[in-house]
């Protein structure tokens, strides 16, 4: 009898610690994930930071430039490059046939031409003499060089050729291929070649859409809670509003995407892709979480301060205006931020509005088209160059950053700025 | 233009704030006692200013466009032109009065054009002129109602609340522009396509839908057997089942350690960790699931013998279940903090263990709380579309392997409007009534999830 029960406490003494460890086990799990997740895009994202050139002598042939004898400025902004360019890459194997030559040609990107020009722009003197030129290297090669690429892949199964990863393998041994830190990322615009896709144009159009959400969302969001909150009477209609403001914060985004389509584009005419209206659909979408937050720090502010306000002959718009919205401000603004960051990572209304258009040029207002951020990761996670998977990991290493500046200004503002009431 | 109005009518609320402060000074200074504080004149004379001003200047530049091109097109209105025939004539009078014209110029157009430009700047001026009169005729009653030293904070205040009142409005406009841009939309759907077929028609080939040439009449044989939505109704369930399976053992799990066991330092850290997978942009999921857990998924059923797609809805739906942890593990564990102490101390002093505690008291207890959390969860998990846009298959297959790859409403709404969309379009319609259905089931799933956790909270609070 005796033992029976000390076996059913056993038992139950086990299930306890079963119990436990599977909760354990749980937030190990949600861990984990997090950890993979975070490594994984590191580890992949890191490299898209360098750069890699070639380092190539280039004859800057007057002849070959079609180029007079001591030439004004113009003159060299409009020579013929492609020559020269052409010569001093096929002057990289002098053996060289004419097929070889061309895929010398492709071993750095088509910019190479201007890369060239550049170089004589900063320095005329240096016509009809011979220099060593950083040229970027074409996305292949530069895979290779930061040993993402297969090189055991059967030849037909490759991007690179034999011959191209030979002369390589030659400007290696030479000390002739170098890896810089890789500002273009950050200055250029899309572009179909790996090698020359940067984030700028992206980076400028979520910028433009979160201040075109800001400014929207913002005042308007901060009135209706005040209204909601301190003004309005308790009856049918402001419940009705209360549960549509609850309802559209659990609305899917990519229905806020519909309506932007259905209305902004369709019956407004507002421009297509651009951040204008990519900030408008943002902003409705945001609209639910600030008065969400700001309600929540109207109500944290104590009856009293609006009891002593209203005692001194302050008027309720006056008490509000002067004493209950100032003290709330820290905690609605850090809601703001907070649903400003969930406005930055969004992706799916912003394709539908049309953001996902090809866009190599950097946008300087919201009505220039643009991509965003999270739409640049899309479209190049869908490309299938291998040098655009590490720059989508850069990219978003780049996004993450930037959502989590912003959630770390919320908790300072949060808790440097918020007065606690006990 | 309207720029350079809009900056005026700006500056002159701005001037007149101080000039309405200034005659309450003076009112002051003659001894007469003030009806309010010398910014409310300030306020009231900003008001009457610059709101009536700024009132007639959006409606004109709302309905200049609209009236000028009826005046313009007035002159072929008798001439039996179709309306898109007359849009294209108007569309060519605007861009050769801006002389980006390239096309044959019929000397129609150039009629016209001259009568666009006239007519132009005929309403740029009356424009200027109305805003600035109206300007002068409500500063001059304001200014009059300061100098008498009527009332002028109730006014100011009751144009506040005006304004705070109008601004509470924008939630319930946004459903309603939500309602009306996908209403009108399905509605044209329904009419070519017959509601039956959508519900309960077994194949989903938009794509076919595109073959028509826009000057051919509908017709709706072609699209029979094109738009049944019910693989995708069962792809979007499907994946949303999947991500609730790994998401609510590990969320609820996670929820109660955190709230009945973890110790506060555990707490401290644990909880904001698993939060920060919620901040996390859906579109790096999708990335994440499509380079890494698809072709793993892929390598694992190879060598196992079995066939693994490498766009699977296990790839995305575990995924998305990921995703959907930190929603179900904080919602539940603020449930549980919520649920009286009284309960579980009677449950410890009749004997029992913590965790016959937990399932015995606290979790029916909570119960109403946690299905609330589960139910958003699954709202968020249909919802979601980035994820399956990269990760699961864009076709559209019946199907309950969870190694193949299904679409899901969104993925589809996606490949649809990417790119280019013609309205009036059955495939462009399509997309408008997935978007209402999805917005029709999340709109029900929220309803209920949030009822029934006011419900809860109302009960222990």
């Amino acid at each position: 009898m005796n033992k029976n029960k000390e076996q059913l406490l056993n038992k139950r003494y086990k299930a306890e610690q079963r119990f436990r460890l599977y909760g354990q086990s749980a937030i190990f799990m949600a861990l984990l994930f997090l950890t993979i997740f975070i490594f994984k895009i590191f580890s992949t994202g890191y490299s898209a930071f360098q750069k890699t050139w070639l380092i190539v002598p280039v004859t800057f042939d007057a002849e070959l430039m079609m180029l007079e004898q001591n030439p004004s400025k113009e003159d060299i902004q409009d020579a013929d490059y492609y020559d020269i360019a052409l010569k001093s890459m096929a002057d990289l194997d002098l053996n060289a046939n004419e097929d070889q030559e061309n895929e010398l040609k492709r071993m750095v990107s088509y910019f190479f031409e201007k890369e060239i020009k550049n170089e004589l722009l900063n320095d005329p003197s240096l016509i009809g003499k011979t220099k060593e030129v950083y040229l970027t290297a074409s996305d292949d090669l530069d895979q290779v060089f930061k040993g993402n690429y297969p090189r055991d892949l059967p030849e037909d199964q490759r991007r690179v050729s034999d011959y191209q990863l030979k002369i390589f393998d030659q400007l290696v041994a030479n000390g002739k291929v170098e890896s810089k830190f890789n500002i273009s990322f950050f200055t250029n615009a899309d572009s179909r070649e790996a090698e020359l896709a940067g984030i700028a144009s992206s980076f400028m159009g979520s910028i433009f859409s979160i201040l075109v959400c800001l400014m929207i969302a913002f005042p308007v969001a901060v009135l209706a809670a005040i209204y909601l909150e301190e003004f309005a009477p308790k009856n049918r209609f402001t419940d009705f509003i209360e549960v549509n403001i609850n309802n559209l914060a659990a609305v899917p985004s990519i229905v806020f995407g519909l309506l932007g389509l259905g209305v902004l584009l369709a019956i407004f005419q507002l421009p297509r892709s651009t951040p204008l209206v990519g900030g408008i659909t943002l902003s409705l979408m945001t609209l639910p979480t600030i008065i969400i937050a700001a309600r929540a720090s109207l109500k944290a502010v104590p009856p009293s301060i609006r009891e002593a306000a209203l005692a001194m002959g302050a008027s309720r718009m006056q008490t509000t205006m002067h004493h209950t919205v100032p003290l709330s401000m820290p905690g609605t603004l850090s809601g703001t931020i907070i649903g400003l960051a969930q406005a930055l990572g969004e992706t799916a209304p912003l394709i539908l509005i049309g953001m996902v258009a090809f866009v190599n040029t950097i946008p300087g207002s919201p009505m220039d088209p643009a991509a965003s951020l999270p739409v640049q990761i899309y479209i190049w996670a869908e490309s299938a160059e291998r040098g655009f998977v590490e720059k989508v990991s850069a990219c978003i290493m780049v996004l993450l950053g930037f959502l989590i500046t912003m959630n770390l200004f919320a908790q300072i503002i949060r808790h440097k700025f918020e007065k606690k009431w006990s | 233009m309207n720029l350079i109005l809009f900056t005026f009518i700006v500056l002159l609320g701005f001037t007149s704030y101080y000039f309405g402060r200034k005659k309450a000074y003076t009112i002051q200074s003659t001894k007469k006692r003030l009806t309010a504080l010398p910014q409310f004149y300030g306020y009231y004379l900003a008001i009457w200013c610059a709101i009536p001003a700024f009132i007639i200047f959006s409606l004109w530049a709302i309905f200049e466009p609209t009236i000028v091109k009826l005046l313009v097109l007035n002159d072929y209105s008798n001439q039996g032109y179709l309306d898109d025939e007359l849009n294209l004539i108007y569309e060519k009078t605007k861009a050769l009065s801006r002389g980006q014209f390239t096309g044959e110029i019929t000397p129609f157009i150039e009629a016209s054009a001259e009568k666009y430009l006239s007519l132009r700047s005929i309403a740029q001026s009356s424009k200027v002129v109305i805003v600035l009169s109206i300007i002068i005729a409500s500063v001059a009653y304001a200014y009059k109602r300061i100098s008498s030293n009527s009332r002028t904070r109730e006014p100011v205040e009751k144009f506040l609340n005006a304004v705070l009142f109008t601004a509470s409005l924008a939630a319930i406009l946004t459903t309603v522009g939500i309602v009306f841009s996908l209403i009108f939309q399905t509605i044209d759907f329904f009419k070519v396509i017959p509601l039956f077929d959508f519900v309960f028609g077994t194949h989903w080939y938009p794509a076919k839908a595109f073959v028509r040439d826009s000057s051919e009449a509908l017709d709706p044989t072609m699209y029979s057997d094109t738009f049944g939505a019910v693989p995708i109704f069962a792809g979007t369930f499907f994946i949303a089942f999947i991500a609730m399976c790994v998401a609510i053992p590990i969320g609820l799990m996670s929820g109660i350690y955190l709230a009945e066991y973890a110790s506060y330092k555990v707490r401290q850290y644990a909880k904001p960790l698993i939060e920060i997978l919620a901040g996390i942009p859906t579109v790096v999921y999708g990335f994440f699931a499509a380079l890494t857990v698809g072709p793993f998924l892929k390598e694992l059923g190879t060598s196992m013998g079995l066939e693994v797609s490498a766009e699977s809805a296990l790839a995305a739906g575990g995924v998305m279940g990921i995703m959907i942890i930190p929603f179900i593990s904080s919602l539940s564990d603020d449930v549980i903090t919520s649920v009286p102490q009284s309960l579980r101390d009677g449950s410890y002093a009749m004997g029992a263990t913590k965790s016959e505690t937990i399932k015995r008291v606290i979790f029916p207890a909570a119960l109403p709380g946690i299905v609330g959390s589960i139910l958003l969860g699954v709202s968020r998990a249909i919802g979601e579309t980035m994820i399956v846009v990269m990760a699961s298959g864009l076709a559209a297959n019946l199907t309950l392997n969870p190694l193949e790859s299904t679409s899901t409403i969104t993925a589809q709404i996606v490949v649809i409007l990417i790119g280019d969309q013609a309205f009036g379009d059955p495939k462009t319609q399509a997309a408008f009534a997935l978007g209402m259905s999805l917005f029709l089931v999340t709109l029900c799933l929220n309803i209920v999830a949030l009822r029934v956790v006011k419900k809860y909270r109302e009960k222990y609070e």
